[in-house]
């Protein structure tokens, strides 16, 4: 194997006896292949999308609505615009409610709370918002909102279902890098005079910037792959809206629905927006990423 | 660390004038509200859904409720035995195929692998975790299920007399490919927290062991792994909490069919699967009785969780000082992905 260190090679040679060897030959070569099944549902999974997904991609696929009329299949079936708009709408107001209050608790928790019982209990119930799968969500919000307002389905309720569950992401992130701001940063400026709350916003956040907004940006890429919490709080409608307050169709809700449809032109339909969520997400991803190399903190 | 040790400013504030005082007093309190409006939140969330879910309670019974193996929404009988069994079949292939896998490819990235690669293999393990679920569920529908359904079925022919997997007719929706693709969605989880619980192994550790004459599996074995096993354990069960929750990928995938599958590759239903799939319709003690299925899989969730947080923070807390402090960007991001740290 290539990937055998010189040293450990010369070691081999000297000292273990060839059952050792064998076995050690054995042991890497599962952990190999442990490691090249893990590369291969990635390359399936977009080797795949993009066979099918580029040959829905056209046009008139990102600027018309999709329409009810699937029966016919063809171009007559209507492409993802309301979809696309939908999700970049709920997830940006859920990101509007998530990412202030979410960098609020954070800075409460390294700033005032630091080690007290009431931080440690904070932070146990965002571990546990953590864990809660995100159809669960959807059921709260549906409690909350829908049976408790006496209403129906509205595109900013599935906002605050998706933002519930970026929260824990967004402290969680921003906590770590708020820990990362060195301790003299803050002496320095205490005693020059400044007041706690100057120190918190003319010096620690802005040198967890960049850090927490990776944090930020991949807790708004989770949020917009997921489909269960949209399910009963935005529902789904075919038009284009700008309205929150109404019904809301978006990616991946579109998706599923397109999903269960006997039509091949629908599942392809399917296949297309799946596609351009992947390489939404992707890029919030990829741009994450970026500002976490830039950042001088981590 | 210095600065827990701040003064939280008394001495400035002692020169500072009431008005100036302000808005460091509301900033303060303003902060701590937040942070006990979110404890509120869920306490008040999980008594919201004992109340919804208290009418399919009161008519089935808690226990029947539960264990009952009868979900027929017609009937109006819910016991959500088929549903709760389901949910633990899945994750618990998901468990059985994931984690090696993703346990074998964090020691390759630690320890085997040329440094030059570590970081492209890192980040094409965890770009899986970019996925969204509605697309593992198209994709595994459409493509793994019907590509594999013959080699299913030739496992089910060849083990048929091992009871629970082989025998049967293998349908394409079923168990074995639903914990398959879930295996593959806990893959970058598991395999993220491994890794970093596996960077954390000392370096003295692993060169003893080399110097005694270990080879690279030896040392592996002997070192690493003994030092990281509750962070893995702890891993993996962040991962069986992930699968347990799964929605659409397992709607899409399992069958939808509210019965207790004879075998691995027979159709099923899951707690998560029954509520995506039946919320819009129904009404009534069905609806009461899915958000009781809802709070069934929000305390297994709850369980698994802290079991798993219990784990992780303990093999934090053996591998000393230092841990939550110091942490790489792929250390950042795969914490923010997870939630999980120290």
């Amino acid at each position: 194997m290539s990937t055998q260190g010189a040293s450990a090679e010369r070691l081999a040679r000297f000292a273990v006896s060839p059952a050792r060897r064998r076995k050690d030959r054995l042991a890497r070569t599962f952990i190999l292949a442990g490691t090249v099944i893990a590369l291969i549902p990635l390359a399936l999974i977009v080797y795949y999308l993009l066979r099918k997904g580029l040959g829905a991609w056209s046009t008139s696929f990102f600027t018309t609505d999709p329409t009810g009329n699937t029966f016919f299949g063809g171009s007559s079936i209507g492409g993802i615009k309301s979809a696309i708009l939908g999700t970049i709408e709920i997830v940006a107001l859920a990101s509007v409610i998530a990412v202030p209050i979410g960098i609020g608790v954070a800075v409460w928790l390294v700033e005032y709370g630091r080690g007290s019982w009431f931080a440690q209990t904070v932070r146990f119930f965002v571990d546990v918002l953590t864990g809660v799968p995100s159809i669960v969500f959807g059921l709260f919000v549906y409690i909350v909102l829908v049976v408790g307002t006496g209403s129906t389905y509205a595109g900013y309720k599935g906002s605050i279902a998706l933002s519930l569950l970026m929260l824990p992401v967004v402290i969680r992130s921003a906590e770590v890098i708020l820990l990362l701001v060195p301790g003299a940063l803050r002496e320095s400026a205490l005693a020059l005079g400044a007041p706690r709350w100057r120190v918190i916003f003319s010096i620690v956040l802005p040198t967890a910037l960049p850090g927490m907004v990776t944090g930020v940006l991949l807790a708004v890429a989770r949020a917009a792959g997921e489909t269960a919490p949209l399910l009963f709080t935005a529902a789904a409608t075919l038009k284009t809206n700008f309205n929150l307050g109404g019904f809301m169709n978006s990616l991946p809700v579109q998706i599923y629905k397109d999903v269960t449809s006997p039509t091949t032109a629908v599942v392809n339909r399917a296949w297309g927006a799946a596609l351009t969520l992947v390489v939404m997400i992707l890029l919030l991803n990829l741009i994450a990423r970026l500002i976490a190399r830039r950042s001088r903190l981590a | 660390m210095e600065a827990a040790s701040i003064p939280t400013g008394e001495r400035s504030i002692l020169e500072r004038s009431p008005l100036a005082r302000l808005p460091d007093r509301a900033l303060k309190y303003g902060l701590t509200a937040l942070s006990a409006l979110i404890l509120a939140l869920i306490v008040y969330f999980f008594i919201r859904l004992v109340g919804q879910a208290r009418p399919a309670f009161a008519k089935e019974g808690v226990g029947n409720f539960v264990f009952g193996n009868d979900w027929n929404v017609g009937a109006e009988h819910f016991g959500a035995l088929p549903l709760l069994v389901g949910t633990l079949i899945t994750s618990a292939l998901a468990l059985l195929i994931g984690v090696p896998v993703a346990v074998a490819a964090a020691v390759y990235a630690t320890e085997l692998c040329p440094l030059r690669l570590r970081a492209p293999l890192t980040l094409l393990v965890e770009l899986l975790a970019a996925v969204p679920s509605v697309v593992y569920g198209l994709w595994g529908i459409f493509f793994l299920a019907p590509k594999l359904q013959g080699t299913e079925q030739w496992i089910a022919d060849r083990l048929s007399f091992i009871p629970f997997i082989g025998g049967g007719l293998v349908t394409i929706p079923n168990y074995f490919i639903t914990g398959l693709v879930l295996a593959i969605m806990i893959l970058p989880i598991v395999s993220a927290i491994s890794r970093e619980v596996m960077s954390t192994v000392p370096a003295d550790h692993k060169e003893a062991a080399l110097g005694i004459g270990a080879t690279r599996w030896e040392m592996i074995r002997l070192s690493v792994l003994p030092y990281c096993r509750s962070g893995i354990v702890g891993g993996a069960m962040l991962g069986l909490g992930r699968a347990i929750g799964e929605t659409i990928a397992v709607t899409i995938l399992i069958g939808n069919a509210p019965e207790l599958g004879h075998h691995i590759f027979s159709q099923g239903y899951s707690l998560a699967a029954a509520i995506a799939n039946e919320f819009g319709e129904a009404q009534g003690v069905h609806r009461s009785a899915l958000f009781a299925a809802g709070l069934v899989l929000f305390v297994l969730t709850l369980l698994v969780n802290a079991i798993a947080r219990l784990l992780v923070v303990r093999a934090a807390r053996t591998r000393g000082s230092g841990a939550g402090s110091a942490k790489t960007p792929g250390g950042m991001t795969a914490l923010a992905d997870t939630g999980a740290g120290a």
